[in-house]
């Protein structure tokens, strides 16, 4: 059974609003598709519509922070980064503010919206500010733990939801913690760090090479600021080739993130699988990953590929 | 209160010259509003700055920080001595306010219009916790041009935000010129208005008329209030008065003893 994240949200949003008075909700507009109309139904005083209007809806969160309310922000990762990225960077992580940011539609997986609506640059922006913290959940219960993590992180968080079910991954025995990777399946072959709605692609790349003799090391990254360095410099240690899978352009995302890490402290080749530089465009979610090489197959035979090329 | 305005723009001459760098024009403009909203309008306590029930003031405008810092400390939140500190490395006291160094600060400003934008939040605090708090929100008139002004004005409006007051600083310069030339933003009055604002209009330099537009906003429900101040930019000293030049630039020594003596002969 799969579930999207930003139905996760919408949930654990509702089941939150209830344990802690504090947390407030906003949205511009988009609540019955940020599922935050949960909440507003259930917490009416509590929550409040910008309108359209990114740029206030995130200035009134963090004028919310300063009275001690726990605001969550939602909108559509385009406009929540792109918009209100200066109000972001000046009056959230400038003064480093409470506030949460839970971006829906991340992706090319927003689908027939097309290419204006197809955030595939949002990490990147989100990366480059200090204070800021990054979480993309792979699954359901990744989501519901990772967001009540986030009401206990003190300062910014950006939370990266998608509009796509995604299959499960993870049991009712997962801890998220934060600012740790999972090792969802360990090998010296190669390493393959998946993230959000590619995850559960690498688990099953994986067990298409495992077949050929194969063994991947699987990793999921759900932080991807502050991200977790050792597991990363581990895996460029005992498997010489990386590949990481992105719903999201190559520049400035996961990839460049592992990049960043193993440049510096273990260099290994890395091969990034991701939106190469373009935008997206309208079609159905499952046939813009496969035109854009989000795909199984692709992880599988850039693997394949890859350990032939070592060899 | 003349005293303590004049007082205030010693401070803000002062502090400027040691710094070599900041806004005297748009600091000078509103030290009368400062003044009053410091010294009579708001219910604040140095000595119990974190008071969940205390009045917010959020310097939207806040280059004019020279202000802020200079009526701050008058009222006791730090040492006057700091003043001379002003924009140095190190210093609490940075080019722009920021909540997170120094004491009495709401919100960290200096991209213009997010400070508004922020009022706003902290009104929407203050409803949803039934708090009796006002929140004060000073703008400077080119800081209109700015969209996200208009996306938070709609907002406060939508949600009657009876609890806060925005005051415009309507000296009627900017940076290339003044706002006719560079880009028009009258009719204010209309504008407010047709945003949902209760609008009124005083003399930003008149002590009876800024308490008159105070004692307005108070008494007004069901929607926020903006006090239009008509100022003049640089007000005090006589060679900087509504000159667009002395925006961002600031005084030598020979100027500053001129302007100091200006306003120490006010003080008698």
């Amino acid at each position: 059974m799969s579930i999207a994240t930003r139905e996760s949200y919408g949930n654990i949003l509702v089941e939150l609003g209830e344990e802690n008075k504090n947390i407030v909700v906003l949205d511009a507009d988009l609540s019955k598709s940020t599922k935050t109309a949960g909440f507003a139904k259930k917490f009416p005083k509590r929550f409040i519509n910008a309108g359209i209007a990114e740029q206030n809806l995130m200035g009134m969160a963090a004028g919310l922070a300063t009275t001690g309310k726990i605001p969550f922000a939602s909108t559509f990762a385009v406009f929540a980064t792109g918009r209100a990225f200066e109000i972001i960077r000046n009056s959230i992580c400038y003064p480093n503010l409470n506030v949460k940011i839970a971006a829906t539609h991340a992706g090319l997986t927003v689908g027939e919206d097309g290419g204006s609506h197809q955030s595939i640059e949002d990490i990147a922006i989100m990366r480059s500010l200090p204070n800021m913290s990054i979480i993309v959940p792979a699954d359901d219960v990744e989501t519901k733990q990772a967001v009540r993590a986030a009401v206990d992180i003190d300062g910014p968080v950006y939370i990266r939801l998608g509009r796509l079910g995604v299959p499960a991954i993870f049991d009712n025995n997962y801890t998220f913690t934060f600012g740790k990777g999972n090792l969802l399946k360990d090998g010296q072959d190669i390493t393959i760090i998946g993230m959000g709605i590619m995850t559960s692609k690498c688990i099953q790349a994986a067990e298409r090479l495992e077949k050929d003799g194969i063994h991947a090391r699987v990793i999921n990254i759900s932080t991807v600021k502050p991200i977790d360095e050792e597991i990363i410099i581990k895996a460029a240690k005992e498997s010489d080739c990386i590949i990481t899978v992105e719903e999201h352009s190559v520049i400035g995302g996961l990839g460049s993130a592992v990049c960043d890490v193993v440049s510096m402290f273990q260099p290994v080749k890395v091969i990034k699988i991701g939106v190469n530089d373009k935008f997206g465009e309208s079609g159905n979610p499952e046939e813009l990953l496969v035109k854009y090489g989000l795909t199984i197959e692709n992880i599988y035979h850039t693997a394949k590929q890859a350990i032939k090329d070592n060899a | 209160m003349e005293k303590d305005a004049n007082q205030l723009r010693i401070h803000i001459i002062n502090m400027l010259t040691e710094s070599g760098s900041g806004h005297p024009g748009g600091s000078l403009s509103a030290a009368d509003l400062l003044t009053y909203l410091y010294f009579k309008e708001m219910s604040i306590d140095s000595e119990d700055k974190d008071h969940p029930n205390r009045d917010r003031f959020i310097l939207s405008k806040g280059h004019a920080a020279p202000a802020l810092y200079g009526i701050l400390a008058m009222k006791g939140f730090f040492n006057s001595s700091e003043l001379k500190n002003l924009r140095k490395m190190g210093s609490f006291l940075q080019g722009h306010p920021d909540m997170r160094k120094v004491p009495g600060v709401d919100m960290s400003t200096g991209s213009l219009g997010q400070g508004f934008s922020a009022s706003i939040g902290v009104a929407l605090g203050g409803k949803i916790d039934e708090k009796s708090y006002r929140v004060y929100t000073l703008l400077g008139d080119g800081e209109l041009q700015e969209g996200i002004v208009w996306e938070a004005a709609m907002a406060a409006s939508h949600y009657k935000l009876d609890n806060l007051v925005a005051i415009i600083d309507n000296n009627g310069l900017q940076i290339d010129g003044t706002n006719d030339e560079v880009m028009k933003v009258n009719p204010l009055k209309d504008k407010w208005e047709s945003f949902g604002w209760r609008v009124v209009e005083i003399d930003g330099h008149c002590f009876q008329d800024i308490e008159r537009g105070f004692v307005i906003a108070k008494q007004t429900k069901g929607q926020p209030t903006a006090i239009i101040a008509k100022t003049s930019k640089g007000k005090g000293v006589s060679f900087m008065e509504n000159k667009v030049c002395w925006h961002g630039a600031t005084p030598s020594e020979a100027e500053r003893v001129q302007a100091v003596q200006e306003l120490e002969a006010n003080l008698c």
